[in-house]
């Protein structure tokens, strides 16, 4: 059965790893829902955050595929449920209806968003939160014309207490010299 | 001047880098784009013996020859863009079969990259899909480095094919050349270490079966691991059946090899598959050539799965037990704990299939009493010529099938085929390489008449190089495997698959090749001996019936329970 599956990986920060790691959706024809890549705590580590919606069979089989390629370090999944994850979106409205009535103040306060800017003809809210609560923002704030919209890629953090990368190195490190 | 330090170009730093990873040999083909590196092996050619193929598909193929030969990786020099794209076929392939290459290409200068130069293809994103590994060099400063870690990434743990694209500016550059080669790389992992625990597990499970069965593959060639896979099946007495690329990993006479695998693999080892209480996967992928219908395969076996490559466990069939690591290593824990056993009346089993495909099909196609030439009697003579110790190379078809079913081998690394693409063309140019990677052994390389005109041009290589392989086209003017499923799977609507074909002696005569074609039995024979007798390469044309099939068949999403003896 098809759910949300986070995928997280560890990669060097190297040209061309994107493309790869890509091309192991598009061979299977699986989209990918969003993705967010960023240095990680460590300098030169990258962090990919790619959501899909496939069943676990299948979402296990890719993530197998990512970590076999030479430039990853370590590849994992997650239920929605199994981590702490966030988006922010941006919501640019006219000022004129800010200034019309309270009535987007009141949805800013309502949804804990905040105004980031603003200026005579717009003003830019941002809020973070899950998708749907990101749309439910939208879908109110459309009401008055809502002028642009963008939303970024999930980032997700595990339940676990601490980010165990500078530890999984030194382990890898030591993997790599048990080898014989 | 000190030879460590001495000022080179980026050109010279690749050939001096590739005499630091001990290669002798490099196929290529020059080209705008890598004449630098042309220019500077010009003056090494008393150290690395470069072959001028005819076509960039042809070097890679030779190049993978060689590999598989050898076991070091093949390497290849083509130019930008349309060399570059020549390539790719070859590195499918080489991705698939998991050989070992490190492909050198020219790129435009660096200032033109993204600017549809000419010659230029974005080359790293082309064979991104199909690599192991690549990397765009554009400072020369970066060569000694990236070649080092080309070589560790393409020959250790699952081998595979790397690319370097080396921008032409790159090439002329001088740098201070100091090489150092590459023994890890952080985020890789190319092997792990056996878990005592699994192996513990794993011997239990063989010792108390009733009816194991090993399937070995590949892995046990890549990891040297034959001598260990016949100490293990001769310790447990445990009947094993091959794979196409785990082809003569074990001696073909050995008392347990009970065949082949696969659609038109033997019929004991088809069937056995679904009879066996253990079943014990020695570094191979359960491709689907091999399994037919999944929901039919091996359902009432408990699983040993023995593989370097973890995206390999649970792909296609659940493992109960997975022994990651190197096959020689996990082999070698594996023998010390299990017992000591024989399987003989499970063995017989086996034998008595073997009897029963022997009178459906192997008579006929060995000793055949129809009129006109079979495929498999030419194979078995081929063989006999060479006391069973020759390197086969075939191409893809039905000469694949009935060389890889009725050659004989009794040393490891001698047979190169195309398994995972199943390449057509693969054939001669794989023979080059192999024979180069083999001086002294004979290498056959049996091909049909429609994959011999994919690549035919090499026979120019051939000639030019003195390569000594003997070609034997088996010509039945079809696209014979093709053929065969028109006629059984597409009520015999032969749609396209018929051959005009050249006259194939002539041919071979034009580029200097002694050729002889032969459509008779009685002269066969004669023709085969006279052929291996000949020094240097030699082709040889057998007439073969026209509509012959190869069986036993496992049809497309049958089981392999439901192997065909006949139509």
């Amino acid at each position: 059965m098809a759910q949300e599956f986070i995928i997280s990986a560890y990669t060097e920060n190297h040209i061309g790893l994107l493309n790869r790691i890509t091309i192991i959706f598009t061979r299977r024809k699986v989209n990918i829902e969003s993705l967010t890549v960023s240095e990680s705590a460590i300098k030169g580590v990258s962090k990919f955050t790619i959501v899909v919606k496939l069943s676990e069979e299948k979402v296990k089989k890719i993530v197998q595929q990512i970590e076999k390629l030479v430039e990853v370090l370590k590849a994992f999944y997650h239920t929605n449920d199994e981590m702490i994850y966030q988006e922010v979106a941006l919501y640019k409205v006219p000022t004129e209806e800010l200034t019309k009535s309270n009535q987007i103040e009141k949805l800013v306060r309502q949804h804990s968003a905040r105004i980031l800017e603003i200026t005579k003809d717009y003003t830019v809210i941002e809020k973070t939160g899950h998708k749907e609560e990101t749309q439910v923002l939208f879908e109110d704030l459309n009401q008055f014309g809502v002028l642009q919209f963008i939303r970024s890629g999930r980032i997700a953090i595990t339940r676990s207490p601490i980010e165990k990368l500078s530890v999984f190195l030194k382990q890898r490190d030591a993997e790599l010299e048990s080898l014989d | 001047m000190d030879k460590a330090t001495r000022t080179i170009t980026g050109a010279e730093a690749v050939i001096k880098s590739l005499l630091e990873e001990g290669v002798d040999t490099v196929f290529g083909y020059p080209g705008g784009a890598i004449m630098p590196v042309y220019d500077a092996i010009y003056d090494y050619q008393n150290q690395i013996n470069h072959i001028l193929s005819r076509h960039e598909q042809g070097l890679i193929h030779a190049a993978q020859g060689y590999a598989r030969v050898t076991g070091k990786a093949g390497v290849c020099f083509a130019t930008s863009g349309p060399g570059a794209t020549n390539l790719i076929t070859g590195l499918t392939d080489a991705m698939m079969d998991s050989t070992p290459l490190v492909c050198i290409t020219g790129q435009v200068a660096s200032p033109l990259l993204g600017t549809d130069a000419f010659q230029e293809a974005d080359v790293i994103g082309l064979t991104m899909p199909v690599t192991k590994w690549n990397y765009q060099v554009t400072n020369a400063s970066e060569i000694p480095e990236a070649i080092a870690k080309a070589f560790h990434i393409a020959s250790s743990g699952r081998p595979g094919p790397v690319v370097l694209d080396i921008a032409k500016d790159a090439q002329f550059q001088e740098i201070d050349f100091q090489y150092e080669k590459c023994t890890k790389v952080r985020s890789y992992v190319p092997s792990h270490n056996v878990e005592p625990e699994s192996v513990e597990e794993a011997a239990k499970l063989i010792n108390s079966a009733k009816k194991p069965y090993v399937l070995f593959g590949q892995g046990v060639i890549l990891s040297g691991a034959e001598q260990e896979l016949k100490e293990f099946v001769e310790k447990t007495g445990i009947p094993a059946a091959w794979t196409l690329l785990g082809l003569s990993a074990l001696p073909t006479d050995h008392p347990l090899n009970v065949g082949m695998l696969g659609m038109h693999g033997n019929y004991g080892p088809n069937v056995k598959t679904n009879e066996c209480d253990l079943l014990i996967a020695v570094g191979m992928r359960f491709d689907d050539r091999v399994t037919g219908d999944l929901s039919n395969y091996a359902k009432q076996a408990k699983v040993i799965h023995i593989e370097i490559d973890p995206a390999e466990i649970n792909k296609i069939v659940p493992a109960d037990v997975a022994l990651l690591g190197d096959a020689k290593k996990v082999l070698t824990k594996l023998t010390a704990k299990v017992e000591a056993n024989s399987h003989e009346e499970w063995l017989a089993e086996f034998r008595a299939c073997d009897k029963v495909e022997f009178e459906k099909v192997i008579e006929k196609d060995l000793y055949p009493t129809k009129e006109k030439l079979t495929m498999g009697e030419a194979i078995r003579m081929a063989a006999e010529a060479t006391n069973n110790d020759a390197v086969l190379v075939t191409d893809v078809g039905q000469q694949q099938m009935m060389a890889s079913r009725y050659f004989k081998f009794s040393q490891s690394r001698s047979c190169v085929t195309s398994g995972g693409l199943g390449t057509m063309g693969f054939g001669i140019p794989a023979a080059m390489g192999a024979k180069i990677g083999q001086p002294d052994r004979h290498v056959v390389c049996i091909v049909g008449d429609g994959g011999f005109q994919m690549t035919m041009q090499e026979l120019g290589c051939i000639a030019q190089y003195n390569i000594g392989v003997k070609i034997i086209i088996l010509n039945n003017n079809f696209l014979g495997m093709v053929r065969q499923w028109q006629q059984l799977f597409f009520d015999r609507r032969y749609s396209f698959t018929e051959l005009q074909n050249p006259n194939f002696v002539k041919l071979s005569e034009a580029f200097g090749i002694p050729a002889k074609r032969v459509a008779e039995r009685d002269n066969l024979q004669g023709a085969i001996e006279e052929m291996i007798a000949h020094e240097g390469p030699y082709l040889l044309e057998v007439m073969v019936e026209k509509e012959d099939n190869v069986f036993p068949m496992v049809p497309t999403g049958a089981s392999v329970s439901n192997i065909l003896l006949e139509p």
